[in-house]
Formats: structure tokens, sequence, C-alpha cells
């Protein structure tokens, strides 16, 4: 039991990233296809988080009274990922909506029809 | 200032993007492109002149010294990929001036060489950096300007394959930093070497094995490993034609470069090669890609698409030495890299003139009936960059490929030989349907007659093809300096 309550956050995480990878490749949306990558991603940024989170665990500021310090690279470092992340979901949703303007559908069957 | 350089090679194409965006201006975006791309290329010599010998070259960015901060590392094999990118970044930013007109809006030239600089820095990012995580960040700028630039080609399905690319490239980029994130669990390092030094004593557990895992199905999208590599034809066929070419020859050929990192210098390669069947699994996949990408080319009809095709397949030569795992398998693989880039940008290069002499993005095997009379010098130039893609003596592809069959017979493995040689036979198939069009089909009587590309564009296109030949004969960076590389790889004294 404790094992599983120990290893809660990563059922999340792999619950998380398959989740995303599935709607990823079993929708034919364009959209839906972006939010499953998106899903996939958050997970990233959980694998990373969790591990470096210490119960009781401060920030890293030396005081008094402080002994127990969080990692802050995890943090740090999952900004980044999360900078890039709004990046890449910016450009596929400009991309769908220019592939909307060319050929008149979000939907993948229908523009693979359209494209010969 | 020289101290600064490995700094200076990757913020020089990082600053300009900005600056072009800014001054918005078209002929003022060539010129700063066009010098970037030049001053990267001094650059990188430099470093592997200095970076030559065995030597290499640690710099911490922000004189945070590793393995805290951040470090650039030149070594052997990293020079050699800083070589092979900025070579063709000033290749192909000269030329991109003429083609570009044709192919895109003219108010959006500005855009394509922004991004052109962010996916330069980005690919020399990724090679210089010693430090995971930046890998995945350098990994993520270069690809969202790819997919930009990609998205930028003319007709409609660019978007789609832009699309398309941008889907499985995140995912492989997710794959990567899922694998680093695991690694980072289990060393609590981030920096290569040192995480080399702390996995020898985490031993094989199993996030270890899942992070290998995860590394090797990441990268190998974004390098387009059989069977991940179904985003590469589209792409290539419908991008621009700088772009194509400018990809073609550098963006897979810098993800094998981070597959060789990962295999060699961070993972211990007995547990790799030894306890798991990496070398199986990558030979089987490199024939099955050297076969069957070729077989798909030999019956496609559009030309970029052909050498989109073509170019599935070259990466099997490539892997297939990671996958032979000895010395001369990946002097053969690190070399095929600068080889296949040359050639597979040459060819490109060629196309893109084609393409502007033409007036359609859509160039077939049977509108170029008669190319040998209307462009001369560019049909000779794809005969001689098809001879080397083939692997004909006297040309850069037949160097990779020797050393390539060297390392299968090392291993014993007669097999692999005749795959190689099927594979070429193939190759020589879908140039010859090129060359037989072009040079033995009379052009159709009422075909308007159109010169050769401009001088521009054909200087730069001759140059490379030149090059197909010249590292046919001059070996001593393209195999001397893969040398270099694979000895640091194998930890072998050279």
């Amino acid at each position: 039991m404790s094992a599983i309550a120990g290893h809660f956050s990563y059922g999340i995480t792999v619950f998380l990233m398959v989740a995303g990878l599935y709607i990823l490749m079993a929708r034919a949306n364009l959209l839906k296809k972006l939010i499953g990558l998106a899903l996939m991603q958050t997970s990233v940024y959980l694998l990373y988080i969790a591990p470096g989170k210490l119960i009781g665990g401060t920030a890293p500021i030396i005081a008094e009274g402080f002994e127990r310090y969080s990692n802050p690279l995890p943090h740090v470092l999952i900004l980044t990922a999360i900078v890039v992340g709004v990046a890449t979901l910016a450009l596929g949703l400009a991309l769908v909506v220019r592939i909307r303007e060319a050929y008149g559908s979000i939907e993948e069957d229908e523009i693979l029809e359209r494209e010969d | 200032m020289v101290d600064h350089l490995p700094a200076l090679q990757v913020v020089l194409p990082l600053i300009a993007a900005p600056l072009i965006i800014l001054v918005r201006h078209r002929g003022f975006a060539w010129l700063t492109t066009t010098a970037v791309s030049y001053a990267c290329l001094v650059i990188a010599i430099l470093l592997a002149t200095r970076a030559g010998g065995g030597g290499a070259i640690s710099y911490a960015i922000g004189s945070w010294q590793p393995p805290l901060g951040i470090e650039y590392r030149v070594d052997a094999l990293s020079s050699f990929v800083l070589v092979l990118v900025s070579l063709t970044a000033s290749f192909v930013a000269p030329y991109a001036h003429r083609s570009l007109g044709a192919e895109v809006a003219r108010d959006r030239h500005y855009i394509l060489y922004a991004m052109y600089c962010l996916c330069l820095a980005g690919l020399l990012g990724i090679t210089i950096t010693g430090d995971a995580f930046n890998i995945f960040v350098f990994l993520e700028i270069s690809s969202l300007a790819m997919y930009v630039l990609i998205a930028l080609g003319q007709s409609r399905k660019a978007l789609v394959a832009a699309y398309q690319y941008m889907l499985m490239g995140t995912v492989g980029a997710t794959f990567y930093v899922i694998g680093v994130g695991l690694l980072y669990l289990m060393t609590g390092t981030l920096n290569l070497a040192d995480m080399a030094i702390r996995l020898q004593s985490v031993g094989d557990v199993r996030p270890v094995f899942a992070a290998l895992a995860f590394i090797t199905v990441g990268i190998g999208l974004k390098l387009a490993l059989f069977p991940l590599h179904q985003w590469l034809p589209n792409a290539y066929a419908y991008a621009p034609s700088m772009v194509t070419a400018f990809v073609a020859a550098t963006g897979t050929k810098v993800s094998v470069y981070v597959l060789l990192r990962f295999y060699f210098n961070v993972f211990d390669p007995a547990v790799v090669f030894e306890e798991l069947p990496t070398r199986e699994t990558f030979v089987v996949l490199s024939v099955a890609a050297m076969i069957v990408a070729s077989l798909v080319a030999l019956y496609e009809h559009d030309i970029k698409r052909l050498f989109a095709w073509s170019s599935v397949a070259q990466i099997g030569y490539v892997t297939l030495g990671i996958g032979l795992d000895n010395e001369a398998g990946l002097t053969g693989s690190i070399s095929h890299l600068l080889n296949h880039g040359v050639t597979k940008g040459a060819i490109f290069v060629l196309l893109g003139g084609i393409v502007l002499r033409m007036g359609t993005a859509r160039v077939t095997v049977d509108s170029i009936v008669g190319l040998g009379r209307r462009m001369p010098l560019t049909a000779f130039g794809l005969v001689i960059a098809g001879l080397s893609l083939i692997g004909v003596p006297g040309t850069a592809g037949f160097i990779s490929k020797w050393y390539l069959i060297t390392g299968a017979l090392d291993r014993g493995m007669w097999w692999v030989v005749a795959a190689v040689v099927v594979s070429s036979i193939i190759a020589f198939a879908y140039v010859w349907r090129v060359v037989e069009a072009a040079y033995w089909r009379p052009p159709p009587a009422a075909a308007e007659p159109y010169g050769e590309a401009p001088a521009g564009m054909l200087v730069a296109a001759l140059g490379m093809v030149a090059l197909c030949v010249y590292f046919g004969f001059e070996t001593s960076f393209s195999i001397g300096g893969a040398r270099e590389a694979a000895h640091l790889l194998l930890g072998s004294a050279p």
C-alpha cells in the first residue's frame, strides 16, 4: 500500500503521458491532437517537479531554523520547458488556423481527401 | 576574444535573428544571414583546428564552472559536426536570395531569414553544448524554426507537412526530455561528462534502461530512423528549395550526433551494445531503411520526394555504422554525415535552380525531359551528385560506404555487405531515371527554352558538387576527422 502511495505522483505522470499520446494518435481532429500533445508535455513537468519536492522542505534560502530544502533546479528546468511548450502550442495553433484557411477543414481525413 | 569562440558560435546567429525581425528589410536580412553563416564557418574551422589532435575545449557559460554551470564542449566529434552545419549554411545562405524570390512572397523573406538564423543557432547549439537539458532547449529552438521554414513553402501541402512534422518532432523532443529527466533523477546532474561518471555507480537499474529507451525513440524520431521517418518525405518535398537543401544536409545529422553522444559517451557502451540488442536492432532497421526507402524512391514521380526518400535510405547507412559498433563502421557512419550532407545539399540546391527556371514547385521526372540541353551545367551537376549518392569510386559517397563495408566485414556480417550493394544498385536505378529523362529523352518540340540558373545560385550549387568530388579524393578531413571522432567514441587510442 505504501509503495503505491509513495509512487502516487509517478502514477499520475504515466497516466497523463499515455492519455496524451493516445489522444494524439487516435483523434483525427487537428485541434484535439494538439490538446493531446499539451497533455503529454504536462506529464513531463510533473515528472521533473514531483521528485524535487521534499515534504516540509523550503526554498533554498539560508536562514535560522530551516534545514530541509527542496531542490530548486527542477523548477527552473521546467520553467524553460513550459516556455518551450507554450511556443510549440502557439505554433501548432497557428498552423491549424492556416490549414483551415487553405483546406476549409481541420479533420485529418477530409484534408487528406482534398490533397490529391 | 579567441577564448570566447565557443559562445560566439551560437550567439552570433541567435542575435542575428531578432535583429533581422527588427529591421524588416529583405536585403539587410539576406546580407546579415550570409555574413553570420560565413562567420560561423570561420569559427567552426578555428575551433576544429584548436580541438584537433585529441584535445578538447571546455567553455563555462557565464563563468559558472561545470558541472554546475552549462558547459560548451568542443571535441573531435562535435567540431566535425559544427563544420558540416556551418559549411552547408555558408553555401545555402548566399544562394537563398534568388531562389526565394521565386518561391516565397517578398514581404515574408525577412521572416524566413530570421528563422534560418534561429535554426542555425539551434543546430550549432545542440552540437556544441555539453549539457543534456541545454540540448533539449536547442533542439526545440531549431525544430520550431524548422517547422516555420517548412510551412513557408508554396503549396498548401507544406502546411500539413509542417503540422505533421511538428507533432512527431515534439513527441520526439518530449521523449528525449523524459529520458533526460529519468537520468537526472538517478544521477542528480545534467552535465554529460559528469552524468557518465555518476551513471557508473548507479548500475543497471530500470530507470536507466527506460531513459535509454526514451532517448533512443525520441532522437530516432528526430533523425528519421526507419520506421519513424514518416514526417520526412513531405517535409522535404514541400518546403522552399533553400530550406530543403539546408535541412536535408544538417537537420537529421545533428540528431545522429546526439544519439552517438548518448550511446558512447553517456551510457556505458558495454551495457548499450552487449546487454541490450541495440546492435541487432540498428543493423536490421538500417538495412530495412536502405532497401525499402530506396524502392519507394524508385517509384516516386516528384523529384524532390524521390530524393527525400533517398535521404531516408542514406540515413540507414549512417545508423548502420552505429549498429556495427566498431572503428571502421563508426568512421564510415560519421564521415557519411558529411559526405551525404554535401551530396544531398548539392542535389537540392540544383533542384532549386530547376524550380526557379521552370516556374513550378512540382518538378517531376517527366517534366525535366531535355534538361541536359536546356540547363547543361545543372544537369551535369545532378549527374555528379547522383554518382556520389550511388557511391561510385571517386566521389564522396564511395569513401564512407567503403568504410561501412569494411566495418560489416570486421563483424563477419556478409549479408549486410550484400544489402549495401543491393541498396546501391537500387540507388543507381533511381538516379538513372533522372539522368535518362534529362539526357536521353528528347524535349517536347513546343517547349520554350529556359536558360541556366542565375550565376549566384549556380556558383553555390557547383561549389557543393565540387565538394562531392573533392571529398572523394582528399579525405584528410572527412575520414581523418571521422576516425578521430570514432576513436573518441570508442575510447581507444588513435
